[in-house]
């Protein structure tokens, strides 16, 4: 299959380490992956700021810079939304809304099209999964609370020795939010801290997510904290890193 | 009651309620153990979904027709024997009553929960034209003896802990010092309102359906308040917003299953009262309210909040509300669903409330007639940057990123000008991230760069 990667901007600045794993993972169940050259960002910060106006040259060039692509994969349930509902803010065309229906976030699209038995990795770690809610929206039935929508789970579940440890609150957001990260700073941070307890209290040694941004926000609460946890996306996991 | 601010700042005003944690924590576990007996309550029910979707199209079929409905509603509770009056928003309606009040000679009434009576701020109306008005229900009661606003939609009380209410009732009823213990203090609540019950002169209720096809309405309450007032006062005036028709007394077998469920997780509420006629020696009035309702239904994008049964489930999975607290919203619709009702009230005053959202979803996910929540937060916040919110600064802002954002030289140099100072500023000198939160530690080059490297190389 021929996959090309949509690196969000966030990951390509700062966690370049997850578009390296996601690129890997990919290549290693059979894909063929391309970086499309001059790729930026999809215009998810300025719209949900409500300011679609201002999103609507970067969402020209992403359909412009992904225009005929098979499938874009990106490591982000987030920025993947965003292009599934709102990348009609390039035009209504038949190329945008192909783009928007082929474009996937990473564990959807392992899930739906490639032969997980290749996957043959071990991560010998007590994991806490942090479902970012967008990663969790697109493609449910409407009900968060309805069991064995999540396929992170499951993929988590192929990899030797993982544990998966049980939260008390297992789908409750993170409070990052984007701009209402610092917008809505008090409630974000309370929050953050309270997933972070939830993972802790069960013995997680590392929190994992499809959402950098979730763990960008959580991670930097942690540190602050110098609580003792580490934090790897899904795709490093999957890949294989330790 | 203190006046409202001018323009309601949530993020500030959440603050202020997070301060005190350890209260915090407690008003958000409160608030999760109800959402908790929600899902139980709704993951016993096989068709649930089906529910929900059927609940959904009824109120769409409805809100489409409502014209057609309302009039056949009106005729038919005519012919019931109820008096059927139209009030186009809070004014008519709160002089509409204290007119009926005056005519049937009344100085005392007792009142059922109504979120439509909070709305037109009906209490004080009545209160400075020398009426005595009772909250009956035991949470509105509360946070009437307390002078505030309710904090919920169907608990209006939750903010307040059982000490606090003991400390209350010792001030206003005379209860024992240091009492806490919740049955003795609703023992107490009972018996003072059984005697206000007996002296009334006039009992009002709010609706919380009413079906065209008969005339007649339901009103659900766990306490048996609004019978309570109903049969003993010989008028009773029941107030409604034009949203809470439903075509059919069959539909009712639809929102019944749903509304306690998804408010409390109860199978249903206590008491399901349904009205079709006055008792004998008994005047029912009914009063239709608009107060805006219409404006509503024109809205295109967000006529579907009108399909809100005031169930209170998005404000109880809500992680903001719950850890903000109704009254950071200073509205009368709080949590998700007061976020794309108020905004439609006073665009300026409520400019803050889309925004107290992550756009999580999971209010979408409970809404019992599948409101898409989260969605309308989305739109309201493009209204409102439409309408200027924030400035032209941040217009100008949001331009800007979005020209460098969609062109790969500007993009670059700004990524790499950003992780350049991410490195050498101090750390907690970067603003509401940095005051928590640490920055994450910068690559000395981006995954293009990476990329690139590694292709010509092979």
């Amino acid at each position: 299959m021929n996959v090309a990667l949509f690196v969000p901007c966030y990951i390509d600045q700062f966690y370049p380490r997850v578009a390296v794993a996601t690129m890997r993972l990919l290549e290693r169940l059979g894909c063929t992956v391309r970086f499309p050259k001059g790729q930026t960002c999809c215009g998810q910060p300025m719209a949900n700021a409500g300011f679609e106006d201002a999103a609507r040259p970067a969402a020209r060039h992403f359909a412009e810079t992904f225009a005929g692509c098979d499938y874009v994969v990106a490591p982000s349930g987030s920025c993947v939304l965003h292009v599934r509902e709102h990348l009609d803010l390039a035009g209504d065309t038949a190329a945008v809304r192909h783009l928007r229906e082929r474009t996937f976030e990473l564990c959807r699209f392992l899930d739906r099209f490639l032969d997980l038995d290749r996957l043959d990795v071990s991560f010998p770690h007590r994991v806490g999964y942090h479902a970012a809610c967008h990663g969790l929206r697109p493609g449910r039935a409407g009900e968060r609370m309805a069991p064995g929508v999540d396929v992170v789970r499951g993929l988590l579940g192929r990899v030797a020795g993982l544990t998966l440890v049980a939260l008390d609150r297992a789908e409750e957001c993170c409070g990052f939010g984007g701009a209402f990260a610092v917008t809505e700073e008090a409630v974000s941070v309370r929050m953050g801290r309270d997933r972070l307890r939830d993972h802790l209290a069960h013995g997680a040694e590392v929190i994992t997510s499809t959402d950098m941004s979730c763990l960008m926000h959580l991670e930097g609460l942690a540190r602050r904290q110098g609580a003792p946890v580490r934090f790897l996306h899904v795709a490093e996991i999957l890949n294989g890193n330790r | 009651m203190k006046p409202p601010p001018a323009s309601t700042d949530h993020a500030a005003a959440a603050s202020a309620f997070l301060a005190d944690e350890a209260r915090a924590g407690w008003h958000d576990r409160a608030l999760w153990l109800v959402r908790r007996k929600r899902d139980r309550a709704a993951a016993a029910v096989p068709e649930w979904e089906t529910l929900r979707t059927l609940a959904s199209a009824v109120k769409a079929h409805t809100l489409s027709r409502l014209d057609d409905y309302l009039l056949q509603f009106e005729a038919q509770a005519r012919a019931n024997g109820f008096v059927v009056h139209w009030a186009e928003n809070a004014d008519v309606h709160n002089a509409l009553v204290y007119d009926l009040l005056c005519r049937h000679g009344a100085q005392r009434i007792v009142k059922s929960k109504s979120m439509l009576t909070e709305e037109c701020g009906l209490n004080p109306y009545l209160e400075a034209r020398g009426i005595e008005v009772v909250d009956t229900d035991l949470g509105e009661r509360i946070v009437q003896l307390s002078g505030e606003p309710p904090s919920h939609l169907v608990m209006p009380a939750i903010h307040r802990k059982k000490e606090e209410i003991g400390a209350l009732f010792h001030a206003q009823m005379g209860t024992p010092e240091g009492l806490s213990d919740p049955a003795a203090l609703t023992a107490a609540a009972r018996t003072d309102l059984r005697a206000r019950f007996f002296r009334a002169d006039a009992a009002l209720t709010g609706v919380n359906f009413a079906v065209a096809e008969t005339g007649g309405f339901v009103v659900c309450t766990n306490e048996g308040n609004a019978d309570l007032g109903v049969h003993l006062a010989p008028l009773h005036i029941a107030s409604m917003g034009l949203e809470k028709i439903i075509p059919k007394a069959e539909h009712l077998g639809i929102f019944l299953r749903l509304l306690a469920r998804s408010a409390t997780g109860q199978a249903l509420t206590v008491y399901t009262s349904h009205f079709h006629r006055p008792a004998p020696g008994q005047a029912v009035h009914l009063v239709l309210v608009d107060n805006g309702r219409t404006a509503h239904l024109g809205r295109e994008g967000f006529r579907d909040a009108l399909k809100c049964i005031r169930c209170g489930a998005c404000l109880n999975t809500c992680p903001v509300y719950r850890r903000s607290g109704g009254h950071s919203y200073g509205a009368v619709i709080p949590g998700p669903i007061g976020a794309v009702l108020m905004p439609g009230v006073d665009p300026e005053r409520y400019a803050s409330l889309p925004f107290a959202s992550t756009l999580c979803g999971s209010c979408t996910d409970v809404c019992p007639v599948r409101i898409d929540l989260h969605g309308q937060l989305y739109r309201w916040r493009q209204v409102l940057g439409r309408r200027g919110r924030g400035g032209a600064s941040k217009k100008w802002r949001m331009r800007l990123a979005g020209a460098v954002l969609s062109r790969p030289r500007l993009y670059r140099m700004a990524g790499a000008t950003l992780r350049f100072l991410l490195r050498w500023l101090p750390r907690r000198a970067l603003g509401p991230w940095g005051r928590h939160r640490e920055w994450p530690d910068p690559p000395a080059e981006r995954f293009g760069t990476w990329y690139e490297k590694q292709r010509r190389r092979s």
